[in-house]
């Protein structure tokens, strides 16, 4: 049986060559999405936003149009309507008219009901009051806040703290850019982004710790060995990992995407986008900042 | 680290056996399975089997008010009783407030306020607490309810809520329904298989306070509506928008029903619902029907006139009937309401989500499709990656896969949607733990050990890596856990529980196997 090396075996690429166009890169990823978080803001989905959402399934010959113009008659207030995947399955969203779920939010699926009996199957409702909406974000802030604190310790127990200022950086920068292209793309922010969001970091996370592994080793290995060759050869002895684990990840992240339904590929695509800048952070910035920061070399003192 | 006595191999093997076991019911039909074995199965969320799900919350502005308009009474009949002049007797935001006329009987006056506060111990713990606040300032008195107080009348109103959903919901006979208390007041309601919420929410939506009172004859209701009101009665409507004038005494309320049940009327056939009175109900039931013979009476349904029929005989059995042109549906809706009697306060509805079993159904197809194919595509990927080794650590990741299913139905954790992106998630970052170690030997192995000290090197070197990055994977799914709701918690518990046996597979039974192998061969080479 023969294996398949991917990555040759003595790879010497020298990945710190680059690291200023990396820097400009990042920086410039980083300034043009926080400047469409702020200027074009989220595409937020009624989890964040409240409101009513409804999923129907309907016949062929009832037109999107035909649909739109039947219920704005209705006076339900601002009404978006599209379709969900298939051409037949049409996501109805109205917003929320006031403080609880009121009776108008109610009624609204009655009167789509009864308008447009016979010809649609109503397959999902959603109605979030803005108490809770509120909350939802008040919670998906706190998760990610708390998970970025717990990982910056983790990584100051294990490591060094250099290592755990850039490993912060580099996490930082994958979420800004990942919630900056959900911003750009306009793609639906709801509370299943937010767990892909603590994926992302848990993933990048994951990647930079091997590099980073792999870097404390070798500076105990190699003790008069310059600091930037050192982060080199760290990044060329784990590349074949992080290659074949980005790989397999995207593997099944693509089969969710294109076969695991509607519902899911809001998620499956921030996990996607999280799991190429995880892995471009950890190999170009994550690395890069170890080299500022000034790392112990002698490890025989303490 | 590369040898392993019989009874480790052992002791895996039994283990392994046991998660494959857990994990059976949910591949074969339960009936073939002996009786000896776990029967659980995974235990799909919401958005699976489709149902809904309502985060409802007690209304406690309705409570502290009616609570204040008892204390407003109660302030009100100790002063006219012991004949101290008072004025500005009203309802504040925070309670209570009256002034009180003459200045001598301002000390009185403090004193019987105060005579209220104690002679309302609600149970033997709060018997030595004060449930009011009293302020003065001159002669105004601000009476208000203290926070203990308030906390404890909500808490028990939340309590008795719950008691009440639950009965209204065994009413409309769903399987297995879920209520929780959640938070300070609220509760969370899961009714599987529950596809028009529509009716769960009537019954939910009203607060079924019922009342009989009489109907005022005394001015026609043309009269009334222009606004020549009696100050005894008020205007209500029924379901038609027509009004009533009914007096505001109460005849006999809903707390004395004994019993409710939907029926058909003996000469209509039309749907009714018959009623029966407790005791001290009945009588007085009796009592009023005695009095008024010949005399309408009205049938009040949280403030709405159900019906106003004349009483034509009193009626001293203590039961009677009510006709409101129902529906079968909605007359066996109000005989469960009066069953279950009366919420304390109107239940607000926070968030609903509502799947349809169609739709649930599609996810568990589309869900298992990826499943299985990003399985495959792994699966094949890594033969290629690893040959001989990447058998081995497919067989991790397929026996991996069977954990997962195994530790969910064996702990009854909810497997939502994302539950299963976590599962195909898993499948890619488990075979992480794999690469790792295989990409060591491969190190150790080019830099001229034998086969046999490149895999012990690889499996030691890698192992601190693993955990130091499967821990950051678990902090972030672990936080999840704890600050996730709903849908996303399941996709942190299989991703938790992946993140576990993803450890175990790849640092026991592929090293066991590899190890077997590396004894019983003593291969010259490694293939990797």
């Amino acid at each position: 049986m023969k294996s398949i090396r991917w990555i040759k075996k003595d790879l010497k690429v020298n990945f710190l060559n680059i690291k200023n166009i990396a820097t400009i890169i990042s920086i410039v990823a980083l300034i043009t999405s926080i400047f469409f978080i702020f200027f074009k803001n989220l595409n937020f989905g009624i989890d964040f936003k409240g409101g009513t959402l409804i999923e129907i399934k309907k016949d062929r010959d009832l037109t999107i149009s035909s649909i739109r113009s039947q219920l704005s008659d209705l006076g339900l207030g601002d009404i978006q309507i599209q379709t969900f995947g298939s051409a037949d399955v049409v996501l109805i969203r109205i917003e929320n008219s006031s403080d609880l779920i009121s009776n108008a939010d109610m009624n609204s699926i009655n009167t789509i009901k009864t308008n447009l009996e016979s010809k649609i199957e109503i397959q999902r409702t959603e109605i979030v009051g803005p108490k809770v909406s509120s909350e939802l974000v008040q919670k998906g802030l706190i998760a990610i806040i708390v998970a970025i604190i717990l990982m910056l310790f983790y990584i100051w127990i294990r490591f060094e703290w250099q290592f755990s200022i850039g490993a912060i950086i580099a996490l930082i920068h994958d979420i800004i850019i990942t919630i900056g292209i959900f911003s750009f793309f306009q793609i639906e922010f709801n509370l299943s982004i937010i767990a892909a969001l603590l994926t992302i970091i848990g993933y990048s996370m994951n990647d930079t710790v091997v590099v980073y592994d792999r870097i404390r080793e070798n500076l105990r290995k190699y003790k008069s060995l310059e600091i930037y060759q050192l982060i080199n050869q760290s990044l060329n002895e784990t590349m074949s990992r992080t290659v074949l684990t980005s790989f397999t990840t995207l593997l099944a992240l693509f089969s969710l995407y294109f076969l695991g339904g509607e519902v899911l590929k809001g998620f499956t695509l921030a996990m996607i986008i999280g799991v190429f800048i995880g892995t471009y952070s950890s190999i170009f910035i994550a690395s890069q900042i170890i080299l500022y920061l000034n790392v112990k070399r002698d490890w025989s003192k303490n | 680290m590369l040898y392993f006595s019989i009874t480790k191999k052992l002791i895996l093997f039994i283990f392994c056996l046991i998660l494959g076991l857990l994990a059976l019911p949910n591949f074969v039909n339960n009936d073939a399975l002996p009786s000896f074995l776990p029967k659980n199965t995974l235990n799909l969320g919401l958005d699976l089997k489709g149902g809904s799900y309502l985060l409802l919350e007690v209304d406690t502005e309705t409570i502290k008010k009616e609570k204040s308009e008892i204390l407003l009474d109660d302030i009100r009949s100790v002063l006219r009783k012991n004949r101290i002049k008072y004025t500005g007797l009203k309802i504040t935001k925070s309670g209570v407030r009256v002034s009180i006329i003459d200045e001598e009987q301002i000390n009185t006056a403090k004193n019987l306020i105060n005579s209220i506060n104690q002679v309302n111990p609600n149970n033997f713990l709060t018997q030595n607490v004060s449930e009011l606040n009293i302020e003065s300032s001159g002669s105004t008195f601000d009476i208000s309810f203290t926070n203990d107080a308030l906390r404890s009348k909500y808490r028990s109103a939340v309590n008795q809520s719950i008691e009440i959903v639950r009965r209204r919901i065994d009413g409309l006979g769903v399987t297995e329904p879920s209520i929780q208390r959640q938070g300070n007041n609220r509760i969370l309601l899961e009714v599987p298989g529950l596809d028009d919420p529509a009716r769960l929410k009537d019954l939910l939506g009203q607060t079924a306070k019922l009342n009989f009172r009489m109907v005022d004859t005394s001015i026609s209701i043309s009269d009334a509506l222009r606004g020549k009101i009696p100050p005894r009665s008020e205007i209500l409507y029924d379901k038609d928008a027509i009004p009533w004038l009914v007096n505001k005494k109460i005849l006999v309320s809903g707390e004395r029903l004994a019993d409710a049940q939907a029926g058909f009327d003996q000469m209509t056939n039309t749907p009714v619902v018959n009623f029966r009175f407790d005791v001290t109900g009945g009588k007085s039931f009796a009592r009023a029907t005695s009095d008024n013979v010949g005399k309408p009476f009205a049938i009040i349904l949280d403030n709405q006139v159900i019906s106003a029929p004349t009483i034509r005989q009193p009626i001293l059995g203590g039961s009677g009937q009510i006709e409101g042109g129902f529906t079968v549906e909605s007359a066996n809706d109000l005989a469960v309401l009066l069953r279950a009697g009366a919420l304390p306060a109107p239940l607000n509805i926070l968030e609903e989500r509502t799947i349809g079993p169609g739709l649930g159904a599609d996810s568990i197809n589309s869900g298992t499709i990826a499943t299985i194919i990003g399985m495959i595509l792994v699966l094949i990927f890594i033969f290629i990656s690893y040959g001989r080794f990447g058998i081995y650590a497919n067989i991790a990741l397929s026996l991996n896969l069977i954990f997962i299913i195994g530790i969910l139905s064996l702990l009854q954790a909810t497997l939502t949607l994302p539950g299963i992106a976590g599962i195909v998630l898993t499948i890619g970052m488990a075979v992480d733990a794999n690469v790792i170690i295989f990409e060591r030997i491969r190190e150790e192995y080019d830099s001229g050990k034998t086969p046999f000290s490149a895999v012990e090197a690889g499996y030691n070197r890698a192992l601190r890596t693993i955990l130091d990055a499967n821990i950051t994977t678990l902090i972030a799914s672990l936080i999840l856990i704890f600050l996730g709701t709903g849908p996303v918690k399941g996709f942190a518990v299989t991703l938790s529980i992946g993140v576990i046996t993803s450890f175990f597979t790849a640092f026991l039974i592929t090293r066991v196997i590899i190890a077997n192998w590396l004894v019983k061969r003593k291969p010259g080479e490694l293939p990797i």
